[in-house]
């Protein structure tokens, strides 16, 4: 084709022309400027061990106390190191505190690991503890879980006591969460004038954008939302694990995430969407680990909204209409445990002689017997993108339901609108899954089934209204328990109390997924909380 | 042309009231965004103390005022994810938009002209058959789903184009991040701008298709074939170019669409462009970047919609302008 015959299309083509040129001169001089820092290393020893590692989402900040969520803990578990942590078994092992020990009620010393350093250098100290408590206690997510503290006092250099207000059993529980953080690195003012240990969780500060912890790895280039790239610290102490550095992207869409694993895009993935574990499982090369979690799905039933659900024989006939494993093998794909209470296996409050309970006979029977054996209406709301399968759930417990005779209206919504409406209790049931922030029972009741308490904040979330003196009694006493089998004795008997008064109907802990490449010890680092131990990482 | 100006710049002012007044609107009904960004265990009293200190509590007029007077001097608001003002996050995430646009565009041009003029000339030809069968497909199937497609068959089963993301960039003129000049980034264009161009294709071939075969039953067609001139010059100078109109005046209504399409295939493909920022702060509910995007949009369509005014003029000087006596 002559394009010259056409008047346009000749200018046109020679734009595109000069474009294309210019291009191809931008490219070549890109490529140059890549020889040249390619050149530059190339000495250097064999290829690095990367880990490239796609996530669901990346950390929201580089300061681990602008917000208490899944993805700070897991990125403070790699940039900063705790006191303790939890093993596989949800003991507690030593990290920075080598050992500790219980001088009194109140006072819980705990002796540091000496030759510690920071990734700014500075020696890592008693002094640090203290300085971390204090700013953890300024934090607006952190301040209620260390509200029970009084602060932390140095005993010398490399030693520490906790002080609590009042006998507390969950002091280890809480040591988990203490990454100290570099005094000196945090102490002073930036270049803007602001004071450097400043917590602002919309816009800069010094510790959203720059970090000194002891941990496994140094955050050496990040772009949000994009890519984050952690290098290894070399002066940390402990030499488990040989990655050398980790590449985290963010990779929302679930498949997308699982065709970047399947194409070797990435080596790691968390988590692994439910319709593609077979896939994954049997794709050779790979390897998917799943565990059981601890965060429990339930729908509360508001007694004060609805007379029907303040009857207890209702409230029963509905924990025995509701097909727990018929939803877990269904809508699930298994990728979930059955409940009968709040507290996961492992959890003190666990408690083993509470059996699931589907039988619609005998719902049929605990109908007829309560106050309304012809059933009643009721309505219900659900999130629908904030639970695994949420959506699809709530429906099927509507459709269960009307076995027995109650009419519920759904509605479900975006859990940007949800929150709202569950706060304002705008429907009689409502839905809501709870992860326990300190991995102890007493926090599912604290918040989910004590009596509601705009004062304390008790039954915060407790939307039901279920409301009994005992629970509450229990709840309290087991707060300053440190006796750890008398602690248990109390949350289990509250679990047993809410499964006979049927106070909500619980339904399943959500799993928990990994997916990476099979030479690796994945399945050593992961652990029930989803905070892998990637300093741990070994890729053979 | 002066007044036409005019009239355009308070036209767009107009515009980008509106648009702002419905977005800020959509904002302030949207929901909390503080839970986005605290732990379970913050208190509603101490929510409402952190709503209270980004001004969230305050009544709507004084909040979207607030807002008006603070974007007349370029500042849209601060993203509350990326806490830092939501324009530079954006004006950070355009190149890849643009790019991905801006590739898919070059697939649309490169291959609808010829493959429509083809199938208006030769339409019993087995290649016009072909498009216009495949056509039928490309435009009934979602794009979601032509990019799952490309991504199982070109990096799960064949391994050969990455599965995600940008790849590598550099810098141009210092804040471009361009994937263009890279091998790898290159790599990466290939199929987010299949998936992002295969909508329009098709449409685009159809729609050249029709209108130059009406075109070529035309009386001065007719006639320039009567004058014995070459097919060539009749096709392409003759009919083709009267073609152009309505495909211009299309392409620029498309190009609303074609935003559209860019999130999906950018939540698909992890692109970092500012169709996947924008559906992340829809489920983060970081509002105010919503918004943000929502304005710059608006503007973006304002001046697309004006330049294809004026193209418009230039290659059919017949046709005025409103405005332009």
């Amino acid at each position: 084709m002559k394009l010259s015959t056409f008047k346009s299309a000749g200018k046109f083509s020679l734009l595109l022309l000069t474009l294309i040129v210019a291009l191809m001169l931008v490219g070549c001089g890109g490529e140059e400027k890549k020889e040249a820092e390619k050149a530059a290393p190339a000495p250097e020893a064999p290829a690095k061990v990367t880990l490239k590692l796609a996530m669901d989402a990346d950390p929201v900040s580089l300061d681990p106390h602008v917000q208490l969520s899944g993805g700070m803990l897991q990125y403070s578990h790699m940039v900063f190191d705790s006191l303790v942590r939890y093993d596989q078994d949800m003991n507690f092992v030593p990290r920075l505190a080598e050992k500790w020990e219980r001088i009194d009620d109140l006072t819980m010393r705990f002796y540091l690991r000496k030759g510690v350093k920071f990734h700014s250098g500075n020696d890592f100290t008693a002094e640090d503890v203290v300085f971390t408590i204090d700013r953890l206690k300024k934090s607006d997510d952190y301040k209620g879980l260390f509200e029970p503290f009084v602060g932390a006092t140095v005993v010398d250099t490399h030693t520490v006591d906790l002080v609590t207000k009042k006998p507390y059993g969950l002091v280890l529980n809480m040591a988990t969460y203490v990454f100290p953080m570099d005094k000196m690195f945090y102490s002073g003012t930036d270049d803007k004038g602001k004071a450097k240990d400043l917590i602002i969780k919309t816009d800069y500060s010094f510790a959203n954008e720059n970090e000194s912890g002891t941990g496994p790895f140094v955050v050496t280039q990040r772009e949000q939302g994009v890519k984050t790239v952690f290098t290894r610290f070399a002066d940390y102490w402990d030499k488990n694990g040989n990655i050398e550095e980790i590449v985290l992207s963010p990779i929302k869409n679930d498949a997308t995430r699982v065709a970047a694993l399947l194409s070797g895009d990435v080596d790691f993935i968390m988590p692994v969407p439910p319709q593609d574990l077979d896939r994954i499982k049997s794709t050779d090369g790979l390897k998917l680990i799943t565990m059981s979690g601890s965060r429990i799905i339930t729908f509360q039933l508001n007694q004060q909204r609805n007379p029907a659900l303040a009857d207890a024989k209702v409230r029963q006939a509905m924990a025995y209409a509701y097909d727990n494993n018929g939803v877990v093998e269904k809508i699930m794909k298994g990728f979930a445990t059955a409940a009968s209470q709040m507290s996961p296996k492992g959890y003190v409050g666990h408690n083993e002689n509470l059996p699931l309970r589907f039988d619609l006979e005998k719902a049929k029977a605990l109908m007829a017997e309560s106050g309304y054996p012809d059933g009643f209406e009721a309505t219900m709301i659900a999130p629908n993108n904030r639970y695994v399968n949420d959506e699809k759930i709530a429906e099927a417990f509507v459709s269960m339901m009307s076995k027995i005779g109650i009419k519920i209206s759904l509605k479900t919504m975006p859990k940007a609108q949800y929150w709202d409406e569950f706060d304002a209790q705008a429907a009689d049931i409502q839905m809501i899954g709870w992860h326990s922030d300190t991995e102890d029972s007493g926090n599912f009741y604290e918040f989910l089934s004590m009596c509601r308490n705009a004062e304390t904040g008790y039954g915060q979330y407790n939307s039901g209204n279920y409301c009994n003196a005992r629970v509450d009694e229990l709840t309290l006493a087991a707060q300053t328990e440190t006796d750890p089998a008398k602690r248990a004795a109390d949350c289990q008997e509250v679990e047993k109390i809410q499964y006979d008064e049927a106070g909500f109907i619980p339904l399943h802990w959500q799993n928990l997924s990994w997916a990476s490449k099979s030479g690796m010890n994945t399945e050593e680092i992961v652990n029930v909380m989803n905070f892998p131990y990637f300093g741990d990482l070994v890729i053979k | 042309m002066f007044a036409f100006t005019v009239k355009r710049i308070i036209q767009a002012v107009i515009v980008m009231l509106i648009i702002s007044f419905i977005g800020f609107a959509i904002k302030h009904n949207f929901g909390d965004p503080i839970r986005d960004l605290v732990g379970q265990r913050v208190t509603p009293a101490e929510r409402a103390q952190i709503r209270e200190r980004l001004g969230l509590n305050d009544p709507f007029m004084v909040q979207y005022v607030r807002f008006l007077g603070d974007a007349i001097q370029g500042d849209l608001g601060q993203s509350y994810f990326f806490k830092k003002p939501a324009a530079e996050v954006i004006v950070k995430k355009a190149p890849a938009t643009i790019e991905l646009v801006f590739c898919a565009a070059m697939i649309i041009v490169v291959l609808s002209v010829p493959l429509g003029i083809h199938a208006a000339i030769k339409p019993k030809s087995l290649l016009s058959r072909f498009v216009m069968g495949g056509s039928i497909v490309g435009v009934s199937m979602p794009v979601f789903l032509t990019a799952i497609l490309l991504i199982y068959i070109f990096s799960v089963e064949l391994h050969w184009l990455p599965s995600y993301g940008r790849g590598e960039t550099v810098q141009l003129f210092g804040w471009w991040d361009s994937g263009l000049v890279t091998l790898d980034g290159l790599k990466h264009l290939i199929m987010p701008s299949i998936a992002l161009s295969s909508i329009m294709l098709p449409l685009f071939i159809r729609l050249i298709r029709s209108e130059m075969m009406e075109v070529l039953e035309s009386e001065y067609v007719k006639y320039a074939w009567a004058k014995g001139l070459k097919p060539r010059r009749v096709w392409l100078v003759h009919a083709f170019k009267n073609t152009l109109l309505p495909v211009i005046t299309v392409g620029g209504v498309q190009l609303g669409i074609m935003v559209a399409f860019t999130i999906l295939t950018e939540t698909v493909f992890q692109w970092q462009g500012m169709g996947s920022m924008f559906i992340e702060s829809v489920e983060r509910s970081d509002t105010s970047l919503m918004v943000a995007y929502l304005v710059f949009v608006g503007i973006v369509f304002v001046l697309v919609n004006t330049l294809v005014d004026i193209i418009y003029g230039l290659v059919n000087p017949t046709v005025r302008v409103a405005g332009r006596q």
